[in-house]
């Protein structure tokens, strides 16, 4: 079992990969914290304060505070993780727990100011990979799914079911898909939705509330494509670890991947 | 952002400060109040202010609203009641005797009372109102735009800012200063920029910043001074109260709340 090093990722990629890490952790964390400013969500241009698409807040129920969170008509008990947290005997009433923001105490402020610096890295970190994917060709040879590949989707979706991971140095269509979905759908929508909320782009450029129905929508999407990145994550990790850990960490710190080491396992 | 949600914010700090290391996750609070990371923090403001001042040309409006968008449920926020007794002696006689002062680096300073500011050319927008926590409403306002009494008083050379002194104190003690913002010449001649008499066709409300609030379209609510008693025209703001230029600047608040 020879072993066969194929160098698989360049440093840009690998550059950009862990910036974006970085920067997601402190965009999803400092973006709980704006969110816990005003926990709830509207669809329009303005906030039906009294008819939330989603909130999370607390109630009395019983004789006891309960953390509620509400979605459209349901409504959930969240005590201990949503809308009230912290010590057992002391519970604090807030929408994301405290090991969830940036920081972890209430403060707007700072939370705005970590998401927008966070937001600037990771902004750059896209154009960088978008100017060198395009040039060296990498987006489409590597990330772009073909017509030949996504006719191969069946095959590939039975594979992954049964826990067959294919020792290939490219990309499955399924990769292909998860990673031109984030990319070029979920980072899109992202960004424009985050830029719909500042009332001075909304000026500069009108069409940034005609996209999205509205500034209150635009949050409500902000909100929804940031859960996509989570669930994005959850499953990129859960992947990882289970096509072996070792040999892609190792891919995209150093670029070279292993693909007898792979194939034996 | 209401003064409920205020001082919750500085009781939670306090709790978070007599708790310490308990809730902090990994060293991520102890670095916001750090030299260095406020310094990264200031450069990402101005990253921001300066490509979005770059986007926006001076003069592009603020989206404008039909009269049906408008909000049946315009929350207040900010400080809702003036306790000070002089603006209650004010508000006793609507305002009758109330008079905006307009001075610093101008060449006529002046004064104006409500029903001077009626008698001038006014101008009425359904725009959107953003609050930094994340809620929007939409509202109709009337008033007579800055660029109209800027024209009256005549800036001196080296005014950079206008500085609007209000009568609240947002809960605080009066040691801690009464609220106040300050905008730059390019947001003070903008069209929209007005100083808000009416708000949806009746005299403006006590919650809403009576006599007279602050409209400025293209940033965020906290920007918009309500209760103006004073408009001063500087060359900088460093020496006013904490030097950030506002009230909630002075609590770590962007100047620029465009974003």
């Amino acid at each position: 079992m020879a072993r066969q090093p194929i160098y698989r990722h360049s440093l840009t990629v690998r550059l950009v990969h862990w910036t974006a890490v970085a920067a997601v952790v402190v965009l999803l964390m400092s973006g709980l914290q704006i969110f816990n400013a005003h926990p709830a969500l509207y669809w329009g241009q303005k906030s039906s304060f009294a008819n939330p698409v989603a909130s999370i807040g607390s109630a009395v129920i019983g004789d006891a505070r309960t953390g509620v969170t509400r979605i459209f008509d349901h409504q959930f008990v969240t005590s201990g993780i949503l809308g009230l947290s912290g010590y057992r005997d002391d519970p604090e009433q807030r929408a994301f727990p405290a090991w969830a923001t940036l920081p972890a105490q209430q403060d707007l402020a700072a939370g705005r100011s970590w998401h927008f610096i966070a937001a600037w890295v990771l902004v750059i970190c896209g154009l960088v990979y978008l100017v060198a994917g395009l040039a060296t060709d990498h987006i489409r040879r590597d990330i772009a799914p073909n017509f030949r590949e996504l006719r191969g989707i069946g095959h590939s979706v039975v594979e992954h079911l049964r826990f067959r991971p294919a020792a290939s140095p490219t990309y499955n269509v399924l990769q292909n898909l998860a990673y031109s979905g984030l990319l070029f759908v979920v980072f899109p929508a992202l960004i424009l939705s985050g830029l719909t909320m500042s009332p001075g782009l909304d000026a500069a450029l009108p069409f940034l509330t005609s996209i999205f129905d509205g500034r209150q929508s635009a949050r409500t999407v902000h909100f929804l494509a940031a859960f996509a990145i989570v669930l994005f994550v959850a499953i990129h990790v859960v992947m990882v670890l289970v096509s072996g850990p070792i040999n892609l960490l190792r891919s995209m710190v150093t670029g070279w991947y292993d693909v007898k080491n792979e194939a034996t396992q | 952002m209401s003064i409920d949600r205020s001082t919750t914010r500085r009781r939670v700090l306090r709790n978070a400060i007599g708790f310490g290391a308990a809730f902090a996750v990994g060293g991520c609070d102890a670095g916001s109040d750090s030299p260095f990371v406020q310094k990264i923090s200031d450069t990402g403001e101005a990253l921001t202010a300066t490509v979005q001042r770059v986007l926006l040309w001076d003069s592009s409006l603020a989206k404008e609203y039909p009269e049906q968008a408008i909000s049946r449920d315009f929350r207040a926020n900010g400080s809702i009641e003036i306790d000070d007794p002089a603006y209650r002696r004010l508000a006793s006689d609507g305002f009758r005797s109330w008079t905006l002062r307009i001075d610093g680096l101008v060449e006529h300073p002046a004064r104006y009372s409500l029903s001077d500011l009626r008698s001038m050319p006014s101008r009425t927008q359904i725009t959107r109102h953003d609050c930094v926590e994340g809620w929007s409403c939409i509202g109709k306002w009337t008033g007579v735009p800055l660029s109209a009494l800027l024209e009256r008083v005549r800036l001196k050379p080296h005014a950079k800012y206008l500085v609007f002194h209000c009568a609240d104190t947002l809960g605080e003690s009066l040691d801690a200063g009464l609220y106040y913002e300050s905008i730059d010449l390019t947001d003070a001649y903008h069209p929209q920029t007005i100083l808000a008499y009416d708000m949806n066709g009746a005299p403006l409300n006590e919650p809403y910043g009576a006599p007279v609030r602050l409209r400025l379209e293209r940033q965020l609510g906290y920007k918009m001074a309500k209760f103006i008693m004073h408009i001063e025209a500087v060359e900088s703001f460093a020496g006013i109260y904490g030097g950030q230029g506002g009230y909630w600047e002075d609590r770590g608040y962007q100047w620029y709340a465009g974003i």
